[in-house]
C-alpha cells in the first residue's frame, strides 16, 4: 500500500504504531486540555498525539488491525508499565468489594454505581463532581488511564465511556480484564493505593457525541440500532438478563428494527476482544452495519452496550456510535414508545391511538 | 419500623454498621463476607436442596434449617462475589439460633437499615432483600411441612 493513498489520519496512526520511547516530550508546553470538538477537517487524532503521556502498546498484531489500537493494552504491557509516571490504572467492577479482595498493584477503584452516577437524578455526575472524584483518586487531566474490571470489562467499558463524556483524552481498556489478569497469575495486592491528590479541571460533560437520550433514539428510528441483550430479553420472554435481578421495566421486547447482537459475540473464550475479522463477521456481515452508518446501541441500563459501543467505535472504527444508557429500563417503561416482540427486528408501523392535540 | 421489632443480635449488627462512617461500612461488609462459613457437608453434597437467590447479581444459594425451634441459614456464593457473600453472611449471623417467629418478624427492609445504600448502591442492596424474603419463605414452608 502506498503512503500517498492514505489519509492524514491513517498516516498518523501508523506513526504511532512505531515503538516509542518516553513520549513526555511530545506534550506541548502550552498543553490544551480540551481540544475543540469536531472542528471541521480536523482529525482529532492529531490532538491525541500531543496528549499521550505513556507510550501505546504496539506489541499486539491483533490490536494493530483495529481502528484505534491505542485504546487497548495487553496484560504484558500493563505489568511492564505499572508505576510509570503519567499512568493510572483504574478498576471498575460489578461487585463493589472485588477491588478490596485483591487489585492490580497501584490501581485505584472507581465504582460505576456509587462514584459515576448522580446520587439523586438518574444521570451521571456533573463536571464538578467528576473533577472532585478524579482529583481525589490522583488522576490528572493528561494522565493515561487504563481501566479493567470483572465480567469481561462490562463496567470498565462503562467507566471508559463516562470518561469519554468528559473528554478525558487517553483512556484505554486492559484486554481481557480482571479475570484474565488473575488467570494469568499476575500480581494482585490488597494494599491500599495512595496517590497524591491532583487538581482535575472542571469540564462540562458533553452528551452530544457518544450518548443518546430516549428522544434521540426516537429521532434515530430507521437507522441501525443494536440491541446487545440476551435473545430472551430481546424477544420479550424476560425483561432481565438471565440470572440477573429485575430492574423494573414494565414491558418486554425490543425497539422495533433493532438487530440483536449480544455483547458477548465480541469476546473470545479468554475474555479478550475477538480479532478484527471475527468482529467484522459479527457486526458487518451479521448485523449488516456498513461504513458511515450512525449506530445506537442499548441494553438494560447501558453497561453491556458500553462494551459494544467500545467495539463499534474504537475497534471497528464507526465514527457515529452512541450508547443509549436509558436502555430497556427506560424504554420498556416509557409511555407510547414503539415496542416489538419476538425474534424478528419488526417494523416501525405505528399502532393504536392518535394524537389529539 | 421500631427498634422493638429487631431481636438484639440483629439490632447489634445494624448498630455495628451505623456506628461506622460510610467508607468503613464497606470494610465491615468485607469482613462479613470473609466470615461466611463453608456449607455443611450434607448441603454441599446435595446441591438440589439449595435455592438460588435470583435477585442477586452473583450466583448465591441458600438453605434454611430449623432444628429444635432454632433457625440456621446456610449460604454459598463464589469467592469473587464478596458483596453477595457479605449480604449472605450478615443474614446468616442475624438469624442464627433465633426462633422462627423472631426471624419472620425481622422487617423486610432490614437491608436498608444498615446505612449501606450510598456505599453499595440501592440496586445492589436489593439482592439482600431477595435473600431475606426467600429465607422467610423457606422458613414458612419448613414450619408448614
Amino acid at each position: 500500500m502506498s503512503w500517498e493513498n492514505t489519509s492524514c489520519v491513517e498516516v498518523l496512526r501508523r506513526q504511532r504504531l512505531q515503538p516509542q520511547s518516553c513520549v513526555n516530550s511530545l506534550r506541548e508546553p502550552s498543553f490544551q486540555p480540551n481540544p475543540p470538538r469536531g472542528a471541521p477537517g480536523t482529525p482529532r487524532v492529531i490532538y491525541r498525539r500531543y496528549l499521550i503521556t505513556v507510550e501505546h502498546d504496539s506489541s499486539s498484531s491483533k490490536f494493530a488491525s483495529y481502528a484505534h489500537p491505542e485504546r487497548l493494552v495487553t496484560a504484558d504491557w500493563l505489568e511492564e508499565h505499572l508505576g510509570s509516571p503519567g499512568l493510572v490504572v483504574v478498576e471498575s467492577d460489578e461487585d463493589v468489594l472485588l477491588y478490596e479482595i485483591g487489585h492490580i498493584p497501584g490501581s485505584v477503584k472507581i465504582d460505576w454505581h456509587t462514584d459515576l452516577n448522580d446520587p439523586v437524578q438518574r444521570d451521571y455526575i456533573d463536571g464538578a463532581a467528576f473533577a472532585e472524584l478524579l482529583s481525589g483518586k490522583g488522576i490528572a487531566r493528561d494522565d493515561t488511564v487504563v481501566i479493567y474490571g470483572d465480567k469481561n470489562n462490562w463496567w470498565a467499558a462503562y467507566a471508559l465511556w463516562v470518561f469519554t463524556l468528559f473528554g478525558h483524552a487517553d483512556v484505554r481498556l486492559l484486554d481481557g480484564g480482571r479475570d484474565k489478569w488473575i488467570s494469568d497469575e499476575r500480581p494482585l495486592t490488597t494494599d491500599a493505593t495512595v496517590r497524591p491528590r491532583t487538581e482535575y479541571p472542571v469540564v462540562e460533560r458533553d452528551d452530544s457525541v457518544v450518548r443518546a437520550y430516549k428522544e434521540d433514539v426516537l429521532a434515530h428510528l430507521g437507522k441501525p440500532l443494536i440491541d446487545v441483550r440476551s435473545p430472551e430479553e430481546y424477544s420479550g420472554e424476560r425483561t432481565t438478563a438471565p440470572a440477573y435481578p429485575e430492574e423494573g421495566a414494565l414491558r418486554a421486547g425490543h425497539i422495533p428494527t433493532a438487530k440483536n447482537v449480544p455483547w458477548s459475540q465480541a469476546v473470545a473464550a479468554d475474555g479478550t476482544f475477538k480479532p478484527l475479522e471475527d468482529l467484522n463477521s459479527v457486526y458487518r456481515d451479521g448485523a449488516g452495519l456498513t461504513d458511515g452508518d450512525e449506530v445506537v446501541a442499548y441494553c438494560r441500563i447501558g453497561e453491556r452496550s458500553s462494551h459494544t459501543w467500545f467495539v463499534l467505535h474504537h475497534l471497528l472504527g464507526f465514527e457515529n456510535v452512541r450508547n443509549y444508557d436509558g436502555s430497556w429500563t427506560e424504554w420498556g417503561s416509557a409511555v407510547r414508545v414503539p415496542i416489538a416482540v419476538g425474534t424478528e427486528p419488526g417494523d416501525l408501523a405505528s399502532r393504536g391511538g392518535s394524537h389529539h392535540d | 419500623m421500631t427498634d422493638s421489632a429487631l431481636p438484639d443480635q440483629v439490632a447489634e449488627i445494624r448498630d455495628d454498621f451505623l456506628e461506622l462512617d460510610e467508607k468503613l461500612r464497606l470494610q465491615l461488609l468485607l469482613e462479613f463476607s470473609q466470615e461466611l462459613p463453608d456449607l455443611p457437608a450434607k448441603y454441599a453434597d446435595s446441591p438440589e436442596l439449595l435455592e438460588r437467590v435470583v435477585e442477586c447479581q452473583s450466583p448465591v444459594y441458600i438453605f434454611v434449617d430449623v432444628e429444635s425451634d432454632r433457625v440456621h441459614l446456610h449460604a454459598t456464593a463464589p469467592r469473587e462475589s464478596p458483596t453477595t457473600r457479605g449480604f449472605a453472611s450478615i443474614l446468616a449471623q442475624a438469624v442464627e439460633g433465633l426462633s422462627p417467629a423472631a426471624v419472620l418478624a425481622i422487617p423486610d427492609d432490614f437491608p436498608q437499615m444498615l446505612g449501606l445504600s450510598k456505599v453499595v448502591s440501592p440496586l445492589r442492596l436489593n439482592g439482600m432483600n431477595g435473600m431475606l424474603r426467600r429465607t422467610k419463605r423457606q422458613l414458612t414452608e419448613r414450619l408448614a411441612g
